[in-house]
């Protein structure tokens, strides 16, 4: 193991040091003992990986182009594009990928306002902040899938606290069945992943303002900077990498992310409450596994190319 | 935000938290208040907003209507085999990652990223048959495997961020003293390392504790289910029983609530380290 070298690190803060010789390691030639030291420490990761992730994910991607049920594993042709022909002629392809749309803006864009709002107000130190973020942060401790069953219960139309709340407020005279009307039941669950992904971007967002340096914002201040123009002008455009890959991520997560749905409404009722996701589950739970994969890569089809373009459109403004 | 606070200011925002705070606990404080009701009056009218009276019913009906002793044990069983072994293994690639610099790396990282962006239901047919072919369907630790290929690419990242905290100096002086690689590794930087360990054992352990559809579609006898499977089934009945449901859900969220809550300093500094100094 000693003959292995280590890695340049540049981009540790690290003042008063010389910077490492960048590219000394990299460019020495490969060795086998050197391939070996390394192989040695990354094998137990690459061996899981491999054979628990990505083969069934490659196998997986496989079963897209056959006829491949759980009940019948004797016969599993090839079929082409057949699976994929299936989805498109079904009407409910095109509700689904609607409500995809709904569920990733409807549930991002809360979500960034409100974590964008909380972690300014927690970027000061005050007393009990540590305690503050244990207590604020414990959805993250929790499935999505038990957070549906949750808001299930409160959302629920004759017992459900919501209704009670609403009435007790004076907001409403009967009770509203959240899950039984299709409109509803979609608001219903959104609130809900709203609930559950601001944390995420409260502890991003927060950790980003606090790479802000401080003198950036007194010299604001100075210049007679107000405190919102301070924001727009100096902290957001300091974080806006930040921002924006954090965005990106989390509409590839929230794309991918049916658990809520599934417990909250099972993607009911009618079908009405379903994403590309948590339809697949319905596939999955027929043995249908050619369909969910189909289904499965035109969900990788569609994400890598928003996040081509999404990546582009950044591009291209940088540039200009 | 910046300059002096002026007290309104201090007294808004304590408002606008107090409120958020209020709303994030809301729902854990009704399945609890749910949990604790007689079974009689969680449907009744008007609502009560404190159990009158209190009740362990429905703590009693889970433990002996349903084998809710059993599914927690296997939970915990599988829970915690699954993130240690993830939490060690991956320990030595976030370091070999965190240290080197090699042809790929880039390349692995890329993989390791992949997997929490692609839908994990076209891997769950495959999975399935190939548990069949290794006989470890309705097993435990065929279930152990799986979680831990799962927790292995997050927690190698989030490891890699803390390892590139710690300076190498130390593991170089503990070299030139002899010491091995390996053995550097785990008497010098691990001690050092401790809460980042902790925290990154911790989130895999409540992933594993969470996840759902792999258990759903593996664990099919009453002995071997985990919680999230046991749960699956109560909600997939066709009349659901709330009060014994609350008190599985409260079950289920206390343990990892109190595990989160102890790490969630470390925790929020391994998931954004990466994501800031990037």
């Amino acid at each position: 193991m000693a003959v292995l070298d280590r890695a340049p690190r540049g981009h540790r803060p690290n003042p008063g040091r010389t910077p490492a010789p960048v590219g000394r390691s990299s460019k020495r030639p490969f060795t086998v003992r050197r391939g070996l030291g390394l192989l040695g420490f990354l094998a137990p990761a690459l061996v899981f990986v491999a054979i628990f992730t990505y083969y069934p994910l490659l196998k997986g991607s496989q079963m897209a182009f056959q006829q491949w049920n759980l009940f019948d594993l004797r016969n599993t042709p090839f079929v082409g594009l057949a699976n994929f022909r299936t989805l498109l002629a079904n009407p409910t392809f095109y509700t689904v990928l609607e409500h995809s749309v709904v569920w990733v803006v409807g549930s991002i864009v809360p979500q960034l306002l409100i974590g964008f709002g909380l972690a300014l107000l927690l970027r000061r130190h005050f007393r009990f902040r540590g305690v503050y973020q244990a207590l604020a942060f414990f959805p993250w401790a929790v499935s999505g899938f038990l957070i549906g069953i949750l808001f299930r219960w409160m959302f629920n139309g004759e017992f459900g606290v919501i209704n009670d709340l609403l009435r007790k407020a004076g907001l409403i005279d009967t009770n509203i069945a959240w899950l039984a009307d299709p409109t509803l039941a979609m608001f219903s669950v959104v609130v809900a992943n709203v609930w559950y992904g601001v944390t995420f971007f409260t502890i991003m967002i927060l950790a980003a303002l606090q790479s802000v340096p401080d003198e950036l914002i007194e010299a604001g201040a100075l210049d007679g900077a107000g405190k919102v123009r301070t924001l727009f002008f100096i902290v957001i455009p300091f974080i806006r990498t930040t921002l924006l890959l954090t965005v990106l991520l989390r509409v590839i997560w929230v794309f991918n992310f049916p658990e809520i749905i599934y417990g909250m409404t099972g993607g009911g009722p009618a079908e009405q409450t379903h994403i590309v996701t948590s339809w697949m589950i319905n596939f999955t739970s027929q043995g249908d596994y050619g369909l969910a994969s189909a289904l499965g890569l035109i969900v990788v089809g569609v994400l890598v190319l928003f996040t081509s373009f999404y990546l582009l459109a950044l591009r291209e403004r940088d540039a200009r | 935000m910046i300059g002096t606070t002026s007290v309104p200011t201090k007294v808004l925002r304590a408002v606008l938290l107090g409120l958020w705070l209020v709303i994030t606990l809301f729902p854990l404080y009704w399945i609890l208040v749910t949990s604790f009701k007689d079974p009689g009056s969680i449907a009744a009218f008007p609502l009560r907003y404190l159990p009158q009276p209190w009740s362990l019913a429905n703590y009693v009906s889970l433990f002996e209507n349903a084998q809710f002793g059993t599914y927690m044990r296997n939970s915990l069983l599988v829970s915690l085999t699954a993130a240690a072994a993830a939490t060690l293994i991956s320990l030595l690639s976030a370091y070999t990652l965190a240290r080197f610099e090699f042809r790929g790396k880039g390349a692995l990282l890329m993989a390791f990223l992949i997997t929490q962006m692609i839908p994990a239901f076209i891997a769950l047919g495959p999975l399935y048959v190939m548990m069949v072919d290794l006989q470890l369907v309705d097993r435990l630790g065929g279930l152990v495997l799986l979680y831990v290929a799962m927790c292995i690419p997050f927690c190698t990242i989030m490891l890699r961020g803390f390892f590139e905290n710690v300076p190498d100096a130390l593991e170089e002086a503990a070299m030139v003293d002899g010491c091995s690689r390996l053995s550097a590794l785990f008497r010098v930087i691990v001690p050092v390392m401790t809460p980042g360990i902790m925290a990154a054992f911790i989130f895999n352990f409540v992933n594993c504790w969470n996840e759902l559809f792999l258990s759903v579609t593996l664990m099919n006898s009453d002995a071997n289910k985990t919680i999230p499977t046991a749960l699956n089934g109560f909600i997939s009945s066709f009349n659901i029983e709330w009060g014994p449901m609350a008190a599985a859900a409260v079950l289920t969220i206390v343990p990892t609530m109190v595990m989160f809550a102890l790490a969630s300093r470390w925790i929020v500094e391994g998931l954004t380290s990466g994501a800031v100094k990037g």
